[in-house]
């Protein structure tokens, strides 16, 4: 399974990236960590005439507070992510999933940005994403361009991001203090693609949900707020059975799951309403 | 075709390859180190596990050109001079290899999490060498031959 | 003292661990070519044309071929005494020739100077296939393979004693229908050959051979048109074969032609995909099984019917997978009455193959099943049941009224309830009992269960060892077995070491090389230890004889009062005092008597019965209710290997084969679409236990009934690993989810297991609306 040819062009800023791009157009496509790219092109699904190598960008890989956002950056490193060294239940929750995220050698390589920009339904980066409204940050010769993550993910597979946009930098909201935040995610062996994910945030004030943000991931083309368990939760305490309530809610409220091979939609719909009661506990236990 | 310089245990290896030649190919056909397997071509199998920069890398999954002047070391300079480093002789005392196709990937996986001088607990053990697939061995032996290393050195893991 | 026994490190792991090794992708000849394989992507069609005017143009292309260039080359034959007659209608050839039967089916090859170029040229070949409707399910209505030839092409019948008599008057008949998915060995190492004529020895040498290279040199000579002694197979080192690996494929035919015709090298590596829909599949079965019991759960009679998938081809093992089924399934139980009928069907899938345990994987789970459904229905313990069923020690030898092979099935020594006993005490079984009661008391869905099965090995009819000793009493075995890296290398020199009281360290076995060795049968159904074992022993029982000879001469001392003991020979009751001569020196002697560089003894160990022995396992799993997974987490393996070479070596093939055998039970499954599209096309949708999925599996290895069917009393060890895992999985999951025999089908992937705990509570609510009062 080798690839078909390419010219191999590195970027070595975003500028050059974007310069890349533009002038090949949907002929290119960009080169970060390759554990997602490199199969797809091993198996000639993807033949790009022309791969860009981003990986040489200085001051690429970064997480930094600024102000209420975390800013990271694209060529950040999964591995990176087990020990961000940053405060706060954002900095608790990213560990958590990043321990999720395949294995230890595709975790070494495989970037933060280049996982949203493949966009695949089980993806715990684009779940964490869509859950936490991200804005992704896209750059072209033609300037910069906020995306918001309701808007980036089209299906499985595709986002908003235009042939001559490269994704450079992400900022998740910092949570402050209050917030709670949990994981959980349905496999059949370690490692594998989740078969459905969930994060969940809530923010407490005085022992009520105040704000709440449950996200899905592998259950549907692209990973998905559930209105119907956020709105289950807003007002309460949290306790298990609301917790419960709210899990219920995801699960029926839930649209066009996906069937494949490892589960059909009803599993999915079982295991959406397992993953949202365990992401929730996880986030009053860990979070 | 690109000239690179392929940095193994600090021999040069000046190869002429494609932009899309991986590195595990590379170091197989070109530099003759045939020692790193290939498996699947897809990033699952880890039988092409090799260091990049102290890294352990899936070298189907990195193009030979992205390696050009980085430290790569593979399963041919764990022994010194045919005498057995001690990963090598715990795979060979505890049996932890049988065909040996996957024997390569796992000794430079388990290079580096002894080289990482962490302690390491059983669990934690087993899921980092879970990154790699073996069909013979059912893993038991290998996670021993492991476990005796990091226990000699100390990185029992016990206080984790 | 002896090596027979000893766990030593094996001889052949140096290259193995330093990176040395010389598996087929590391082998290279100058001026070689690299050949890819366009395959078929319709299951079923007719070929109107294949278009390869674009790859012939193809950057670095040296030929292509289609069907037409070989249409002189006959379909692969089937190996003597495998078939039933009416498989060798459904040979395939080696390359498609006017229709094609399932997606991978070889149908054009491209010849190029590099692997990627060959893969370019490969994608510009264009097969014009006229669709034909495919027959894709097991348990579909059989079609037609070809004009006259229905895709069940033969039925087998295998029976003894009086079995309507038995079910007539039984007090009870219980039934089941159980099924096994389709999955393989996949070595970790993919398929791959190299072939180059040899102008000086006027010769076609194949490399990187490998499982029964002796076997394949006759059928491939005869294929290729060439006499025996042009042709020799070479093997290297193997990653892996658990059956699947050297059986003669289309695509190592091809290796060989070309390099024939071209006269030049050609080298074959295949890809991940290409072996997984291309190499062989196996297991897939149907059972209807039938027993007819009495109140106390024994067996009187079994009556089952299976259908076998053999997917589109026969191959060539023929039907030894369906036979073998038929004949292995009452397993270590007495069974006085037996019928079994099996349909091979052909479905337009990849073509079906041996796997590691074959037919006793399926038959087992079939008939454990069928045991906890029997003792659920009786209401009787499920280990009661299996010890009321199981053949007594002073029934052995125990002979079932018919053959595999042309040879009777004669299970020779064991005391099977012993064995059972001691492993139930080994694991403390008691205790596990207790403890999955009380985890289930406080809500979790835990479970054990404990299997029984009978495997087989040392498949003779024969096996030639030379051994030879040079000057300095270096020793070589030369053998005509092959490796697929289960420690023939080691096992063989502790048995020559042994007989000759050498040390092991300096013996070299050679295996895989036709040119050594006039005949060899190779490595399949775990026959190595027994027949190798034993046909070493008897050459180098001859080398021992010369060198004590000689050695009586030296010390004026009659051979009798001679003994060897660490490559010293010396007298008995003086040995270290007395005087003695090394037995390099006693070679030399021979030697420099006679005009040669080596002594030499080759000898043959002829066997006609095969070896069967006792095992047993003990798996332990919680199911999640909410998720539907499942974890394994104890898994033991009891086996009386007779007498152990080395045991760390058995445990190693038991441990191995344990956890495919677990992977084949809740993961690995070929799946296809109605269209016979494969589904399961990569590691990410064929999914193999990592070392996360499976616990440390336990052995505990008895040596406690010598095989009687062969001078070193061995038995086999390399399937039991994988035999009962399926079968102890299902048990055990019965057993946690409360209904022992509920696992019809394997693998147990969540999807089937919800289903199975939806039933149950459709049907607990059922009987609560029933026994409320509330109408469903």
């Amino acid at each position: 399974m080798k690839p078909a040819s390419f010219e191999y062009v590195t970027a070595e800023s975003w500028d050059a990236a974007a310069a890349s791009l533009a002038e090949h157009g949907d002929d290119a496509l960009i080169l970060a960590g390759g554990q997602s790219l490199v199969p797809v092109m091993n198996f000639r699904l993807a033949q790009p005439a022309v791969l860009v190598d981003v990986n040489v960008i200085p001051d690429s890989a970064y997480l930094q507070i600024d102000g209420d956002s975390l800013r990271i950056g694209a060529l950040t490193r999964h591995v990176r992510f087990e020990a961000p060294g940053i405060d706060g239940p954002l900095g608790r929750l990213l560990p958590r999933i990043a321990h999720h995220i395949a294995h230890l050698p595709i975790r070494m390589r495989g970037t933060f940005g280049g996982s949203l920009a493949h966009a695949d339904p089980a993806s715990e980066w684009c779940t964490l994403a869509r859950t936490l409204d991200a804005v992704m940050i896209a750059q072209s010769v033609t300037g910069e361009r906020r995306i918001a993550a309701a808007d980036f993910f089209h299906s499985a597979l595709a986002t908003d991001l235009a042939d001559d946009e490269v994704l450079r930098e992400v900022e998740l909201p910092a949570l402050g203090p209050d917030w709670r935040c949990g994981f959980a995610e349905f496999n059949r062996r370690a490692g594998d693609f989740a078969i459905v994910q969930s994060v969940a945030a809530i923010e407490l004030h005085e022992g009520q949900i105040v704000s709440a943000r449950i996200g899905v991931g592998g259950a549907t083309e692209t990973p998905q707020r559930s209105g119907a368990a956020e709105k289950a939760l807003l007002g309460g305490a949290p306790t298990s059975e609301l917790f419960a309530e709210a899990a219920g809610a995801a699960a029926d409220a839930i649209e066009d799951l996906l069937t494949d091979q490892q589960a059909n939609a009803d599993l999915r719909r079982d295991l959406v309403r397992v993953m949202v009661l365990r992401a929730l506990e996880d986030a009053v236990s860990a979070g | 075709m690109t000239r690179i310089q392929l940095n193994v245990y600090e021999t040069i290896h000046d190869v002429e390859v494609e932009p899309r030649h991986s590195l595990v190919d590379t170091l197989r056909e070109g530099c003759g180190l045939t020692g790193s397997h290939i498996g699947c071509e897809h990033g699952v199998c880890g039988a092409c596990t090799v260091l990049v920069d102290d890294q352990p890398v899936r070298g189907c999954l990195m193009f030979a050109v992205q390696a050009d002047g980085k430290d790569i070391r593979t399963v041919e300079g764990l022994d010194d001079d045919g005498a057995f480093n001690a990963l090598q002789q715990a795979f060979h005392e505890h049996h932890a290899l049988q065909c040996g196709f996957c024997t390569p990937g796992m000794l430079m996986l388990a290079t580096w999490i002894v080289e990482r001088g962490l302690p390491v607990d059983d669990n934690e053990l087993r899921e980092i060498m879970a990154s790699n697939l073996c069909r013979c061995t059912g893993y038991r032996n290998i996670l021993r031959a492991v476990r005796a290393v990091l226990d000699a050195s100390g990185q029992d893991g016990a206080g984790a | 003292m002896t090596l027979i026994g000893k766990s030593v490190p094996r001889l052949e792991d140096r290259e193995l661990l330093t990176g040395t090794g010389r598996f087929a992708g590391d082998q290279n000849f100058e001026g070689q070519l690299h050949m890819r394989v366009v395959r078929a992507s319709l299951a079923h069609g007719r070929i109107l044309s294949v278009d390869t005017a674009a790859a012939a143009a193809s950057p670095g292309v040296f030929a292509v071929w289609t069907g037409v260039d070989v249409a002189d080359v006959s379909p692969i034959n089937l190996r003597p005494g495998s078939a039933l007659q009416d498989l060798e209608k459904c040979r395939q050839h080696i390359l498609a020739q006017d229709i094609v039967r399932y997606v991978g089916e070889p149908v054009a090859v491209v010849f190029a100077d590099d692997p990627y170029r060959a893969e370019d040229a490969a994608e510009l070949i264009w097969a014009d296939i006229e669709e034909l409707p495919p027959v894709v399910g097991l348990m579909d209505m059989p079609g037609e393979f070809a004009p006259g030839v229905s895709t069940e092409p033969a039925v087998l019948v295998k029976g003894y004693g009086d079995v309507d008599a038995a079910f007539a008057s039984a007090a009870h008949i219980v039934d089941c229908e159980l099924s096994v998915g389709r999955h393989a060995g996949v070595p970790l190492e993919t398929r791959g050959a190299l072939a180059i004529w040899n102008d000086d020895e006027n010769r076609l040498e194949f490399h990187a051979a490998a499982k029964i290279p002796h076997t394949n040199r006759i059928a491939l000579a005869e294929l290729l048109g060439l006499e025996l002694d042009q042709l020799h197979l070479f093997e290297g080192h193997v990653g892996g074969g658990f059956g699947v690996r050297g059986e003669i494929y289309p695509d190592e035919v091809l290796v060989n032609l070309a390099a024939l015709r071209f006269r030049r090298p050609v080298k074959w590596i295949e890809d991940r995909m290409e072996h997984l829909i291309a190499a062989n599949h196996s297991r897939e079965q149907t059972h209807r099984i039938r027993a007819a019991i009495n109140a106390d759960g024994l067996i009187l009679a079994i009556d089952h019917e299976f259908w076998f998938n053999q997917g589109a081809y026969a191959r060539t093992h023929g039907a030894t997978v369906p036979v073998v089924s038929a004949t292995m399934l009452p397993g270590p139980y007495k069974v006085p009455a037996y019928r079994a009928t099996g349909h091979i069907r052909l479905t337009n899938v990849t073509p079906a193959g041996t796997y590691r345990g074959p037919g006793r994987y399926e038959t087992t789970f079939v008939r454990e099943q069928l045991m906890d459904t029997i003792a659920a229905e009786l209401d009787l313990d499920p280990l009661a049941v299996r010890r009321t069923n199981l053949i007594a020690a002073d029934e052995m030898p125990y002979e079932r009224p018919f053959e595999i092979g042309g040879k009777p099935i004669i299970y020779d020594s064991g005391d099977y309830p012993e064995s059972l006993a001691r492993f139930l005490d080994h694991v403390d079984y008691d205790a596990v009992q207790a403890e999955m009661a009380e985890r289930r008391a406080s809500g979790e869905m835990a479970g054990a269960a404990i299997i029984c099965f009978v495997e087989l090995g040392g498949d003779g009819p024969f096996d030639d060892v030379r051994v030879e000793m040079d000057t300095d009493g270096r020793v070589e075995v030369i053998t005509g077995v092959a490796s697929v890296g289960q420690g023939v290398e080691t096992v063989i020199a502790q048995i020559c070491a042994d007989t000759l009281g050498i040390d092991y360290a300096g013996i070299t076995v050679t295996h895989g090389q036709t040119d050594r060795i006039a005949r060899g049968q190779g490595a399949r159904a775990s026959r190595v230890t027994v027949m190798t074992g034993n046909a070493t022993h008897k050459a180098a029982s001859g080398v021992r004889g010369m060198l004590l000879e000689k050695a009586a001469e030296l010390l004026q001392s009659p051979v009798e009062t001679l003994e060897i003991s660490d490559g010293v020979i010396g007298i008995v009751e003086g040995l270290g005092e007395g005087p003695s001569v090394t037995v390099a020196a006693a070679a030399a002697e021979i030697l420099r008597g006679q005009n040669a560089p080596r002594i030499a003894v080759e000898e043959s160990f002829e066997n006609d019965r095969a070896t069967y022995s006792f095992g047993a396992q003990l798996a332990v799993v919680v199911v999640n209710p909410l998720t539907v997974g499942v974890t394994v987490e104890r898994f033991a393996v009891v086996y009386d290997i007779g007498r152990a070479v080395n045991p760390m070596l058995v445990e190693g093939q038991l441990v191995g084969g344990a956890v495919q055998g677990i992977g084949g039970a809740l993961f690995e499954e070929f799946l296809y679409d109605e269209t016979g599209q494969p589904l399961s096309v990569s590691f990410a949708d064929y999914l193999m236990p990592t070392a996360a999925e499976v616990p440390d599996v336990e052995c505990l290895v008895l040596e406690d009934s010598p095989s009687t069917t062969n001078p070193l009393t061995l038995k086999s060890g390399g399937d039991p690993g994988i035999t009962g895992a399926g079968a102890a999985i299902a048990a055990a999951i019965g057993d946690a989810i409360g209904r022992p025999g509920a696992i019809k089908r394997l693998p147990v992937t969540p999807l089937r297991l919800r289903a199975i705990l939806r039933g149950d509570a459709d049907r607990k609510q059922e009987k609560n609306n029933a026994e409320n009062g509330v109408s469903t």
